[in-house]
C-alpha cells in the first residue's frame, strides 16, 4: 500500500521544488482496506506540513449492491465480498490520482461506479477544505496580534 | 511521586468576531485556489501556473509586492535569507566543509575557509587544517551562524567569520516553528533576568546563562565546562517553558514579548507553566502588555 500511497501523490506533490530531497510520509495503519484513509490523511498532513502540492488530493471507496452503487463503504460492506473500488481524485481538475478495484464487476457498471465515487471525493473535498480555512483563520487571527 | 494525567480536551474555537474588520484584508487560499487570471503578474513562492491562471500551491496568506504575488503558508521549513542568525547542530564532517542542520528542506553547509581558526589567525587553510577540522567541530556539536550566501538549489551557506558566533557551550535549545520569531536588528539578547537567549530565524532558540566575562583570544572554541548554579538553572527552566507557551499560542518571539512572558510567569511555578488553562492566563498577560506598550 505504501506504493500506492507514493504514486498518489508524486502526482500531486509539485516535487521539483525539492531537489535531492526525500519526502516521509507516517501512516499509522489499522489495519484493513484503508487505504482511502491513509490517503486523505496525508493529504491534511501535507498541507500542514506547507508542502506545495497542486490540489487536495480526496479519496474515497464505492462498492456495487444490487444495482445500486453505493459510495463510502463501511467495514461490513467491504468484507461482503462484494466489489470495492477506491478511487482517489484531485477535485479541481477531475483528474485520477489513484483507481484500485477488488472483485469483478460488469464493465457496464464501472461508470456508474466511478460516478458515484467521483461525486462523494467532490464532497469530501469541501469538508477538507472548509476545516483547513477554518485553522488558517484561526490562526492568522492569533499571529495578527 | 504523584502523576498529574488529564484526558483529551476539545478543542476551543478562537473568537473571530472580535477581529471582524482585519479579517477582509487578509487574503487565505489553499492549494489550488486560484489567486488571479491576470498573466501581467510574475509568481514567487508558494504558486504554480496551471493553464495561464496563478494557482496556489500551499495552505497559507497571499502577500503581493508590486507584481509579485507569493504566498506564505503557516507553517514551513525555514527559507534562509542572507544575513539570518541561525542556530545548527553539524551532522558531517566532510572534505572541506560540515554539513549543518538547520531545519530547513536541504542540509546547510559550513565551509571550512567561513569559520575563524583557533588563536584567530589569519592565514589559508592548509591540508593539516583540513584533518584537524574534526578536533574544531565533531558531529553534534551545536552552532550558532549567519547565513553568508544561498546556494542555486536552496541549500544556505553559513560563515562563523565573528567571535559573536561559535561553538555554544552549556544551554537548553528549544525549537520553535520558524514563521514564529521575529525578524530584528540583533538576535543576540542578555535578558535582565540573568539568562542569555539566541533567537535564531530558522525556529532554533539557545537559552544559556550569562557569560561572566568575555574571551576574546579563544576565537568562539573555548566551551566553559563550569558547573551552573542553580538559581540560573532556574531561571532557564522558567524561560523554557515560557517559550513553549509563547510558540504554543502563536505570539511573535522577540526580547519584549518574552522578557513580558517570565515576569508573567513569576507568579506560578515553573512545572505549571505548561498547563492549558495557566498557559492561557500567563500569554494573555503578556498580550495585553505587549498591546500597551506598543499603543
Amino acid at each position: 500500500m505504501s506504493l500506492h500511497l507514493k504514486q498518489t501523490f508524486e502526482a500531486a506533490v509539485l516535487t521539483e521544488l525539492y531537489p535531492r530531497s526525500q519526502i516521509d510520509i507516517y501512516v499509522k495503519e489499522d489495519g484493513g482496506k484503508t487505504t482511502a484513509r491513509c490517503v486523505n490523511a496525508a493529504t491534511l498532513a501535507l498541507v500542514d506540513a506547507g508542502i506545495p502540492m497542486r490540489d487536495y488530493v480526496c479519496a474515497c471507496t464505492a462498492g456495487f449492491v444490487e444495482d445500486t452503487p453505493l459510495a463510502d463503504l463501511c467495514h461490513a460492506e467491504e468484507s461482503g465480498g462484494g466489489t470495492a473500488l477506491a478511487l482517489a481524485l484531485l477535485p479541481r481538475s477531475g483528474n485520477i490520482a489513484l483507481l484500485q478495484m477488488d472483485a469483478r464487476l460488469h464493465q457496464d457498471h464501472l461508470d456508474a461506479l466511478i460516478e458515484a465515487a467521483m461525486t462523494a471525493c467532490k464532497g469530501l473535498s469541501k469538508v477538507l477544505d472548509g476545516v483547513v480555512r477554518q485553522h488558517l483563520e484561526e490562526v492568522s487571527v492569533l499571529t495578527r496580534d | 511521586m504523584a502523576v498529574e494525567m488529564r484526558l483529551p480536551a476539545v478543542h476551543k474555537p478562537i473568537s473571530l468576531a472580535a477581529s471582524q474588520s482585519n479579517r477582509d484584508d487578509k487574503h487565505l487560499v489553499v492549494p489550488g485556489d486560484v489567486i488571479t487570471s491576470d498573466t501581467g503578474f510574475m509568481r514567487g513562492h508558494g504558486t504554480y501556473m496551471d493553464e495561464d491562471r496563478l494557482t496556489a500551491s500551499v495552505a497559507g496568506e497571499v502577500e503581493r509586492v508590486n507584481k509579485l504575488i507569493c504566498v506564505r503558508p503557516l507553517k514551513t521549513r525555514y527559507n534562509g535569507e542572507v544575513g539570518d542568525v541561525v542556530i545548527g547542530r553539524i551532522t558531517e564532517v566532510q572534505q572541506k566543509r560540515w554539513k549543518v542542520e538547520t531545519n530547513s528542506r536541504l542540509d546547510s553547509v559550513l565551509l571550512l575557509s567561513s569559520v575563524n581558526l583557533p588563536g584567530g589567525e589569519l592565514r589559508r587553510r592548509s591540508a593539516q587544517d583540513e584533518l584537524a577540522m574534526r578536533d574544531y567541530l565533531q558531529e553534534g556539536d551545536l552552532i550558532s551562524a549567519e547565513v553568508q550566501s544561498i546556494f542555486s538549489d536552496g541549500a544556505l551557506s553559513l560563515h562563523t567569520r565573528s567571535l559573536k558566533y561559535g561553538k555554544l557551550g552549556q544551554g537548553v535549545l528549544v525549537l520553535v516553528s520558524p514563521s514564529i520569531v521575529k525578524r530584528q536588528k540583533t538576535h543576540f539578547h542578555n535578558l535582565p533576568c540573568g539568562a542569555s537567549i539566541i533567537l535564531g530565524n530558522n525556529g532554533y532558540v539557545w537559552l544559556y546563562p550569562t557569560p561572566g566575562h568575555q574571551d576574546e583570544e579563544a576565537g568562539g572554541y573555548y566551551t566553559s565546562m563550569e558547573p551552573v548554579s542553580l538559581s540560573d538553572r532556574e531561571v532557564i527552566s522558567r524561560l523554557r517553558n515560557c517559550l513553549l507557551a509563547l510558540a504554543a499560542h502563536k505570539v511573535l518571539l522577540y526580547d519584549t514579548s518574552v522578557l513580558y512572558c517570565y515576569e508573567a510567569s513569576l507568579t506560578h511555578q515553573i512545572k505549571d507553566i505548561l498547563k492549558p488553562e495557566i498557559m492561557e492566563e500567563i500569554i494573555l498577560e503578556t498580550r495585553q502588555r505587549l498591546v500597551e506598550h506598543e499603543g
